[in-house]
């Protein structure tokens, strides 16, 4: 029995402690905007927040993840979808598919927390999530946009 | 029992409508009340609600590439709707049977989306709203003439009435449909051509848009699979024993005669045993293959005296016979998998008199047809619900292999949902491959370096001879010719060259070919651009001026060409980056009834790393419906193109891929990619594809600009097996 801080909710989960993060967020809490994309930390699809830093959580086993530790999906960047970086995401209809896009907006958003106002070679390093798409320039302007907006609203 | 899943599937159907606001899975299910089964439609294409919200049907997929969009767009000009009430649906590919396809054709492949379906799709919208006036005009006792429809309302002038069409649309309903319609010219178009913002975004940033993969059912099972590695391969047997206890495992199921299940209650608990469960293979023939034995297979095809012409005009081989200067070179390129982000997946409900599937899929005719056959029932019992895709590019269109498989296993549990995910594994060694070809080309240059003979042999694998092998006629694929044909509205050469021929050597490797985004002419290009270029430079002319004396009769080709020279800068040195010249090259091509051209910045260092810095691209689409939308789908085909040309290969081992991950199978991330400025030439009077012609110019415009930076002619694809460094 596993005890885990998601979205700022407490949820007990009965599963084997090896079992990814990703999975348990996914076919226990029920939280599908977090994705599958490789299983092996490659791609970012799975991004999400643990205590602040962007993790990805299919290589992540649950019972490395105590109850103190606060775990934010992309159900959670924001209460209203409004997380600057969503308004630029929709100003700027930078989802293509959109399936990369809750890794994207989870890697990005955890770049600008640290980094408020980063260079683009600072996001260009920073991102390293696959998009098959191909929304990486969007995905750029869209980390600008919102990084512009943080700064002038102080 | 089947009473009760089809009640509670109601139930699911109706919360993930209401709940999930764009999930729309099929409009008319019976009993689903959130579809609002009440409002009867006004044709096949158009709904009115009483508050005013239009829901528009759209027959085609959703994968990313923005068709959504652009085809209510259509409908909601013609309709002369309010856009900002307008909604969408996805009618199921068994109601377009039921009703005699009146929707259409619903494959999306091909860039086909709006280029074939614009006529009817428009047509739909202009009849709408002619029964939608006629209704008010009726209701009022005024002749029809008289009344004028803009922005979702009816108004009569001269009486000063107006009616929304949300009051309208019950009788318009009853209207009896016009049998002529004319459309507007796209010149007076508002909402179509504009670059409106896209209908499906909102929920593609905050979690809600459900995909395939995260789809449940009351009761679902999760399945995951291993098929044979080595295609045509056989399951013998495997040691179920081993896993029957894990915690949660239902079902270890064999899935045809070369694969295997696990069914558990979640998808982790199927996958986690299916990787601990003993397999044996019996192999067959094909473990002897390796992308060694295709390659001299391959190469013995670039002088057979057996080829399938597709493009001849005088004796080429004769005018390089006499020819002042010639030039030879091979060039190879490998298979590449779709990798779409989402894995193949579908959930399927099997009884013995009905089957329904939910997947994301290109085309959801063929996914009716796939689970029919694998249901063993009648179309009309099935039905597949479509979901957006996570990324399709040809791989969810013309064959539905996980759709069999999640039939055959939900048909071994009747009365249960299964759910099938593939791994990512599983995909990348499943997939069905961007086909593997080498070429052979041979110019001629008079003494004042002209071209006056080429022959392109390509010898390789042909798509259609994998998937429609019905089409192939006197060992001719007609596809196999993109962009190098003699003429035609699709995929026709830009260049006039006096003595020419291409022909087609078909060697066709036991690796399934599929249609990869932009299909042939994504090598044809590379294979063409590279070598014209080569051909310059052997001329000792400036490759813009070399390929513009061969396009004076194309003008398209040779518009988007001159556009991107002109943009880019070409004839004036380019200003150095980071300490670094900087060289371009340029490439042109057609297909998918467009053109385009791109030009390419790099640098290399001495080190021979590459940069990219920028592309310009220009597209001539015909028409364009949503320009920002363009501008999108020609940047992500850059990423495609580039991402294929760098870095992705599909290498071949003991018959089976060796790639099974985004580890092994790099792809372009944003480290890498360029800044992309898109030229939008859209010149009226036809109507071509946005979502694939673009990637066949990405690669050759960088290896051009390589070759301009250092020398060297990269012949072999990806890049990363050419050793970039200066001499
Ligand atoms: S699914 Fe976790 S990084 Fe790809
Ligand atoms: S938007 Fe489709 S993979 Fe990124």
């Amino acid at each position: 029995m596993a005890k885990l801080n998601i979205n700022g909710q407490v949820h007990e989960v009965d599963v084997e402690g090896d079992t990814p993060l990703l999975w348990v967020i996914r076919e226990q809490i029920g939280l599908t905007g977090t994705k599958y994309g490789c299983g092996i930390a490659q791609c970012g699809a799975c991004t999400v927040h643990v205590d602040g830093v962007a993790t990805r959580s299919c290589t992540l086993p649950v019972e490395a993840v105590t109850e103190e530790q606060k775990i934010v999906t992309i159900e959670g960047l924001s209460p209203d979808g409004r997380h600057p970086l969503q308004q630029a995401w929709v100003a700027l209809d930078v989802p293509q598919c959109g399936y990369c896009q809750s890794g994207m907006l989870m890697a990005a958003a955890a770049l600008l927390a640290e980094n408020p106002k980063p260079t683009e070679a600072d996001i260009r390093a920073g991102i390293t999530n696959i998009c098959r798409c191909g929304t990486y320039n969007r995905v750029l302007a869209g980390i600008q946009r919102a990084a512009g907006e943080t700064g002038a609203r102080g | 029992m089947a009473q009760q899943i089809e009640a509670s599937r109601r139930g699911f159907l109706a919360t993930a409508s209401a709940a999930l606001g764009a999930f729309t899975l099929g409009f008319r299910i019976p009993g689903a009340a959130a579809q609002g089964a009440t409002v009867p439609e006004i044709n096949a294409w158009v709904v009115v609600k009483p508050d005013d919200s239009i829901v528009i049907r759209i027959a085609r997929s959703e994968m990313g590439q923005g068709t959504l969009t652009g085809l209510a767009q259509l409908v909601a000009e013609e309709l002369n709707a309010d856009w900002s009430k307008v909604t969408t649906e996805y009618p199921t590919p068994a109601q377009n049977l039921a009703r005699k396809r009146v929707w259409g054709n619903m494959s999306t492949g091909g860039s086909r989306g709006i280029r074939e379906s614009h006529d009817y799709v428009r047509k739909g919208g202009a009849a709408a709203r002619m029964m939608l006036v006629q209704a008010a005009a009726e209701s009022w006792g005024v002749p029809a003439g008289e009344c004028r429809a803009a922005n979702s309302t009816v108004t009569h002038a001269a009486s000063g009435r107006t009616a929304s069409y949300g009051s309208l649309a019950a009788a318009a309903a009853r209207v009896t449909p016009p049998t002529e319609v004319t459309l507007k010219d796209p010149r007076e178009w508002t909402i179509a051509g504009k670059p409106v913002p896209r209908l499906d975004t909102v929920d593609k940033t905050n979690g809600k848009q459900v995909y395939g993969a995260d789809l449940k059912l009351p009761n679902m099972l999760n399945a995951a699979i291993r098929d044979c590695p080595v295609f045509g391969g056989k399951l013998r047997s495997v040691d179920e024993a081993v896993v029957a206890n894990r915690r949660g495992v239902r079902k270890v199921l064999r899935v045809g005669d070369s694969a295997v299940a696990v069914v558990a209650d979640t998808w982790w608990q199927a996958k986690s045993a299916l990787d601990a469960l003993p397999i044996e293979w019996d192999e067959g023939p094909n473990a002897e293959v390796s992308s060694a034995s295709i390659a001299e297979w391959l190469k013995a095809g670039l002088d057979a005296p057996e080829a399938a012409v597709g493009n001849r005009a005088g004796d080429a081989k004769a005018a390089i016979g006499v020819a002042a200067k010639t030039v030879e070179a091979v060039y190879a390129y490998p298979f590449q998998n779709h990798a779409c982000m989402e894995p193949m997946n579908a959930t399927a409900l099997w009884t013995a008199d009905r089957c329904e599937v939910w997947t994301p899929t290109q085309n959801g005719e063929a996914a009716l047809a796939a689970a029919s056959e694998a249901a063993g029932l009648p179309p009309s019992k099935c039905e597949v619900y479509k979901i957006h895709l996570g990324g399709g590019f040809g791989r969810r269109g013309a064959v539905h292999d996980w759709v069999r498989q999640v039939v055959e296993i939900a048909r071994q549990m009747p009365g249960t949902p299964v759910k099938l995910l593939w791994s990512r594994e599983e995909d990348m060694l499943h997939g069905r491959f961007h086909p593997v070809t080498q070429c052979k080309l041979v110019g001629g240059l008079d003494a004042q370096g002209n071209l006056t003979g080429l022959t392109m042999r390509i010898s390789g694998q042909s798509i259609v001879a994998g998937i429609f092998p019905q089409n192939i006629r006197d060992g001719r694929d007609p596809v196999v010719f993109q962009g190098l044909n003699p003429g035609g509205e699709e995929a026709a050469i830009g260049y006039g060259i006096p003595n020419i021929l291409i022909d087609h050597a078909m060697r066709n490797p036991h690796v399934p070919p599929g249609f990869w985004r932009g299909v042939n002419l994504n090598q044809n290009t590379i294979y063409l651009e590279c070598f014209i270029d080569e051909l310059a430079h052997a001329a000792g002319r400036d490759p813009l001026e070399f390929r513009r004396a061969l396009m004076t009769r194309h003008p398209k080709h040779l518009a988007v060409l001159n556009a991107v020279a002109e943009r880019a800068g070409w004839g004036t040195p380019a200003a150095p980056k980071d300490g670094m010249p900087v060289h371009r090259g340029l490439a042109q091509t057609m297909g998918f009834g467009s053109y385009v051209a791109a030009c390419a910045e790099v640098s290399v260092s001495d080190a021979g790393e590459l940069k990219i810095h920028r592309i310009v691209a220009a597209t001539d689409p015909g028409h364009a419906v949503n320009p920002q939308q363009i501008a999108a789908q020609v940047e992500g085909s850059f990423v495609y193109g580039l991402s294929a040309a760098l870095h992705g290969e599909c290498t071949v081992a003991k018959g089976r891929i060796e790639q099974e991950n985004f580890d092994s199978y790099p792809v372009l991330r944003l480290d890498e990619m360029p800044a992309v400025e898109t030229i939008l030439l859209p010149s009226g009077g036809f109507w071509g594809g946005v979502g694939e012609p673009t990637i066949a110019v990405a690669a050759p415009a960088v290896l051009n600009a390589i070759f301009a930076a250092t020398g060297k002619r990269v012949r072999t694809l990806p890049l990363r097996h050419t050793d970039l460094r200066r001499a």
